[in-house]
């Protein structure tokens, strides 16, 4: 089981490119091997934080970490912040946009599907500062 | 609805699916003979990543390239444009990119569900009661 670490670079609201991070998660976690369970799960993640910093954040990083024990992805940006994160992890809860909604997205569960699929998931955000999401997901169960 | 016009629950496979559909194929000739068990219809993102949908098929309206995207996170194993759609050539790219069949349909989301349906795919919620014969 190899340690890996890579970095990517998401550009907000490059709807082109969008969700091309996460793919490349998903094909990194294939080539490895783990489990198609384990691996939806970490893709899951990895699309909707993606696509949160792409619609609400300015441009930011997407770090995934693996190792025998965990799969871990931090992303962070600079953009406006979540005001209420408990409201936030509501499903139905949305701030999107007509234009996001009409592409598909803004049914509010963006956050709860991450936390659906991981096994930690650690939510920081200042309000017109940034939000950092640490998401982990245990290699094996127990 | 009677037995005559509801099929048993079983497979279809991909060319199936194309005729029952009168769908265009774009992405996917080397998988006509591919089967499918279970279906999904949705025009938000995250019903394709909410649930078990990792090799169905799915019916949606969402004609962008995210829907591609989400299709292949997800581990959607066909993706239908419904009610006329006709993807972009970015989107067709990526399909066959990812090895994701594409078509698209004239028919609406509805139709397509219940023709689906009739012929034998059972959506993702397997367990669904299905009631055959009208009440009373």
């Amino acid at each position: 089981m190899p340690h890996l670490n890579k970095s990517f670079n998401i550009k907000a609201r490059d709807f082109t490119h969008a969700g091309e991070v996460s793919i490349h998660v998903q094909n990194i976690l294939k080539t490895i091997g783990f489990h198609p369970s384990l691996i939806r799960r970490a893709s899951i993640c990895a699309y909707e934080s993606e696509m949160n910093v792409v619609m609400y954040g300015s441009d930011g990083t997407f770090l995934l970490t693996v190792d025998p024990e965990m799969i871990t992805l931090e992303v962070q940006d600079q953009g406006k912040g979540i005001e209420n994160i408990e409201l936030a992890l509501q499903e139905g809860y949305s701030t999107a946009t007509s234009e996001y909604r009409e592409m598909g997205f803004g049914a509010g569960m963006g956050l709860p599907n991450i936390q659906k699929n991981a096994d930690i998931l650690e939510i920081h955000s200042d309000p017109g500062k940034g939000t950092r999401l640490k998401i982990e997901i245990k290699v094996r169960a127990g | 609805m009677d037995n005559d016009t509801l099929k048993k629950p079983g497979a279809l496979s991909l060319l199936e699916i194309q005729r029952a559909l009168n769908a265009q194929l774009l992405v996917g000739e080397d998988k006509l003979h591919h089967l499918f068990r279970a279906c999904t219809g949705s025009d938000l993102m995250s019903d394709i990543l909410n649930g078990p949908t990792h090799g169905v098929v799915l019916l949606t309206g969402l004609n962008n390239i995210q829907a591609v995207r989400t299709s292949v996170i997800a581990g959607v194993a066909a993706v239908v444009l419904v009610r006329g759609k006709q993807p972009t050539r970015e989107m067709i790219d990526q399909a066959r990119q990812h090895g994701l069949p594409l078509l698209c349909t004239p028919l609406t989301m509805f139709s397509s569900c219940g023709i689906l349906f009739c012929e034998g795919l059972r959506g993702i919620d397997r367990n669904a009661p299905i009631r055959l014969q009208p009440a009373g």
